[in-house]
């Protein structure tokens, strides 16, 4: 019975095991061996910090990482305030089978691919695209607007991304605020924005803070809606991995980036569970 | 090695330790053929360790369980002859009650065709015919019960055993399914092993009744031996309600001994067992036993007399009883308040006299 | 702001007009997308020029439609075929992990559960070229040692499983942990009770259980390679995947057919999430 018991466990724990370990330790132990390998000559290669040294000297560098996390700080932001009214809207204001249709309908569009949402916003945007057509008809425009290739279009794009993300914390969080409380503040002679500021807020707090936590992180590697709605001018870091790696083959360099983004986001993500009191498994369980 | 009265389970010095903690001590009973035998006790007292030990599902340190004469503690769970109603019954919610029942039939390779014949007898006998099709959650609490049952009674197991299953249930049906249970092992003939912390179910539906404390057999008896001569101080407390003193032995005669509790009260009881004077003792005295009186006349022939003051009076239809308090008492005495016209008027405040004989207080030596 | 205070009707409408914005700004993507797939023009855009089928099944050369574009047909071959082997593998290792995670005793086991959720963590990207550089170290050091070449570490339909399989196994173990976390252990006592065998048990009542969170976490599973494009980008060799094959035809400017394609994963994610909604309510049962 006892050994059979082993068995069964080391049987259980293998795939675990060879996943880990083959799949995700390693690899990135050996990211940093890499990153720590300095090109001394052509071929030889020696420990040292010359790859996090080249990323401050050069700065087309840290000012892509820099750009990317103030970006996707801001992009949290953004999203927070457009999902925040509308999940209040239905967890609140909202009943039954109304509610929960159009919580479904929030769900929706993230179940299609991310590639397919983004060829949406090129054909909304660009120059020959849907609303520039549509201001032009309706006379508010002189001629064709060019919509991509910005800063603001690649906001819109990791907004509209990581809405999901966003509302579904909030709806669940203020769905267990107590109408009585909103009650109880209008009555004690708050107006609005006192309510709003010193009671659903607070309530939110751990529903905000996970939902930032996780967009965030999706933000910040994100690859395909800067690069399609940013063009070249995107600057956005994960883009600036991939060419390390894919285009000029500098894989010591690409390494030093990947772990440089990976620091941030893990950083982020943890200083996020710290300060909200929360587990990993909570956030990311859902 | 059976033993010569076929008995269908026999334990033999069954002993269970979880790292320090001896859950079952040296446990040794028989259980006859055909009979209705409780496991009562408090909880933690080891009684779901010993059942799940006589399942199969904890293997035991030492000792052995017989089961209709054959030793079965080599087995695993699914080869023993045993059957077990779960405390939460353990139906399986993915299939349909017929499915549940047929469950064991179908791992024993039976037949398809005398399967579902067997199904629709055994529905038939715990009164649910033609519910093989519905779901279990379609299911009272008492149709699940059944259903249970049903499915451990079709594999004809040699002993039924039973964890706590009416505890889920609400007061009423719980009532109601204590009969049911009781009517439905006297016409199958099934041996059931019943396991539980209510002593109103062990009274009201066994034959013998096995009291457990602290990984060990108290006493095992029929329902009135528990209840009139309780063996121990632990089981005339649980029984049954007593009104408890703890006190010292002074001088003890002809199985009488006069004791002085520790607030200091001389009282008269009989001695359950060798004491001698200077030993610490417990005795109980039961509610009913209490003569309650408002004169001193009515009392006058009583071994132990006092005078109290009715603290509350807790009025439940035929089991009405009246708190005493006396000054010279930790606790007030509980008395059964006797269903005359003389006492409906009784309130709190009153002087009353109590009073009872020696033979009706027993007092046991309290274990150190 | 709830219903029982009273609000002035301006308050209310300016409020319900966002919400309608909000939805608008939700679905206008889906819409365009969709509905420019049916417009007989060379480009996906304004002005409509009319309602066609050919971006679905014109033959012709420059209004080539999806089932008759053989790099197209190709890609979702490698798409299936990568999600197949996906699913198949992250739902084993899922439960695996479900049941090492609830019914194993051993040392560390907090410490691997907050492993197995890492990955969901890593940014796809340094997921994908972490596991590229090790395959690739990995592969070169076998060829420098033994002179043996290992295809299979090498970028390529194998990584991609590999890299996706990586992520989406913590998906697949924490929707299996949070139904078999539910599961009422007395459920397999009472089979082997009634004369089960172990793996009668499992394989008549546990399993049984958890089939609709296996079948979700299936589905996830499914969705999820089949949509990849971060970690499947660094791994990809010669043979695309959908999205990496769309993400080029993107770049490079395209006609509708990609906007037949996205339709058609429009719609077939939304079966699929259907189905998922179908199995999760079979849980209450």
């Amino acid at each position: 019975m006892r050994s059979e018991g082993r068995l069964a466990l080391w049987l259980l724990l293998s795939p675990a095991l060879l996943w880990l370990t083959l799949l995700i330790v390693l690899p990135h132990v050996d990211m940093v061996i890499l990153a720590l390998s300095e090109r001394v000559r052509p071929r030889v290669y020696e420990f040292g910090f010359g790859n996090f040294a080249e990323f401050f000297k050069e700065p087309l560098y840290w000012h892509t990482f820099g750009r990317t996390v103030a970006f996707s700080l801001l992009a949290t932001l953004a999203t927070f305030l457009v999902a925040f009214p509308t999940a209040y809207y239905i967890a609140k204001l909202m009943r039954g089978r109304a509610k929960s249709l159009a919580f479904i309908a929030c769900l929706l569009p993230f179940w299609v691919s991310e590639l397919v949402r983004t060829l949406g916003w090129i054909i909304l945007l660009r120059e020959t695209g849907v609303v520039s057509t549509l201001l032009l008809d309706l006379g508010i425009t002189g001629g064709r607007v060019e919509f991509l290739y910005n800063d603001a279009a690649i906001l819109v794009g990791l907004v509209y991304s990581s809405l999901l993300f966003m509302v579904v914390p909030l709806v669940t969080s203020l769905d267990t605020l107590d109408d009585s409380m909103i009650e109880a503040g209008y009555d004690l002679g708050g107006n609005g924005f006192d309510v709003l500021r010193e009671i659903v807020v607070p309530h939110a707090v751990p529903g905000i803070l996970s939902g930032s936590i996780v967009v965030f992180m999706l933000t910040l590697g994100n690859y395909v809606t800067p690069t399609l709605l940013g063009g070249k001018n995107s600057l956005w870091f994960t883009e600036q991995i991939y060419n390390q790696f894919i285009t000029r083959f500098n894989w010591q360099l690409g390494s030093a980036f990947g772990i440089l983004l990976l620091v941030a986001s893990s950083g982020i993500v943890w200083a996020g569970l710290k300060l909200s009191r929360q587990s990993l498994g909570t956030v990311i369980g859902r | 090695m059976p033993s010569a009265n076929r008995s269908d389970l026999e334990i033999r010095s069954l002993t269970k330790r979880f790292a320090d903690f001896v859950a079952v001590d040296d446990v040794s009973f028989t259980v006859p053929d055909g009979s209705f035998f409780s496991i009562l006790g408090p909880s933690g007292c080891g009684k779901t360790t010993l059942m799940r030990m006589i399942a199969g599902f904890l293997r035991e340190d030492s000792g052995d369980i017989f089961v209709a004469g054959r030793s079965i503690a080599g087995l695993a769970p699914n080869h023993r002859p045993v059957s077990m109603i779960f405390q939460h019954l353990a139906l399986f919610p993915m299939m349909s009650v017929g499915e549940n029942i047929a469950y064991g039939l179908k791992r024993r390779r039976v037949a398809k065709a005398e399967i579902a014949a067997r199904v629709t007898t055994m529905l038939d006998r715990v009164g649910l015919p033609g519910a093989a099709d519905k779901r279990i959650d379609q299911l009272s609490g008492g149709q699940k019960q059944r259903v249970a049952i049903a499915r451990s009674l079709v594999l004809e197991p040699d002993l039924l055993l039973l964890d706590e299953p009416l505890g889920a249930l609400d007061l009423k049906l719980r009532e109601h399914m204590k009969v049911e249970l009781k009517e439905l092992q006297a016409e199958i003939g099934t041996t059931f092993v019943y396991i539980t912390h209510d002593q109103s179910e062990a009274l009201v539906m066994s034959d013998k009744v096995a009291v457990m404390n602290a990984g060990r057999f108290e006493q095992i008896g029929t329902p009135r031996e528990l209840y009139y001569e309780p063996a121990t101080a632990f089981v005339a407390g649980f029984v049954g309600n007593s009104n408890g003193w703890s006190g010292t032995v002074e001088t003890i005669a002809d199985g009488t001994a006069r004791i002085v509790t520790d607030t200091g009260l001389g009282l008269a009881a009989t001695a359950m067992g060798p004491l001698a004077a200077g030993a610490a003792v417990r005795v109980f005295v039961r509610p009913e036993a209490i003569h309650l009186a408002l004169d001193e006349d009515e009392v006058a022939g009583l071994d132990n007399r006092f005078t109290g003051r009715v603290e509350r009076v807790l009025f439940d239809g035929a089991n009405s009883s009246v708190l005493v308090a006396n000054p010279g008492w930790a606790e007030p005495v509980t008395v059964l308040l006797p269903q005359t016209s003389r006492f409906r008027g009784l309130d709190a405040g009153t002087q009353v006299r109590l009073g009872w004989d020696a033979g009706q207080a027993k007092c046991f030596g309290a274990r150190s | 702001m709830i219903p029982s205070i009273r609000r002035s009707a301006t308050a209310r409408l300016v409020y319900g007009l966002y919400i309608a914005a909000f939805f608008v700004y939700l679905f206008a993507p889906l819409v365009v997308v969709a509905v420019f797939a049916f417009n007989d023009s060379r480009f996906p855009s304004p002005p409509w020029q009319g309602f066609t089928l050919d971006w679905f099944v014109g033959d012709e050369p420059g209004r080539l439609g999806l089932f008759h574009d053989p790099a197209l047909l190709r890609s979702i071959g490698v798409s299936l075929k990568v999600a197949f082997f996906v699913t198949l593998l992250s739902v084993s290792a899922g439960t695996a992990n479900a049941f090492l995670l609830e019914r194993g005793r051993f040392p560390g086991k907090g410490v691997l559960y907050v492993m197995m959720l890492w990955p969901l963590v890593i940014p796809g990207v340094i997921l994908g070229i972490s596991i590229l550089l090790f395959s690739s170290n990995l592969a070169n050091f076998i060829d420098d040692r033994y002179g043996i070449e290992v295809g299979f570490l090498r970028p390529g339909i194998s990584l991609v499983v590999l890299g996706q399989f990586a992520f989406i196994t913590s998906i697949t173990t924490t929707i299996v942990l949070s139904r078999l976390k539910k599961f009422d252990f007395s459920l397999e006592e009472a089979a082997l009770n009634l004369g089960a065998t172990r793996a009668e048990a499992l394989a008549t009542v546990t399993l049984p259980f958890l089939k609709p969170a296996i079948l979700g976490a299936a589905i996830v599973a499914l969705l999820m390679s089949f949509e990849n494009f971060n970690t499947t980008l660094m791994l990809v060799g010669s043979e695309s995947p959908l999205t990496i094959h769309m993400y080029g035809m993107m770049r490079e400017g395209t006609t509708p057919v990609v906007n037949a394609v996205s339709l058609l994963l429009i719609l077939g994610s939304g079966l699929l999430a259907a189905l998922a909604a179908i199995a999760a309510s079979d849980r209450t049962r």
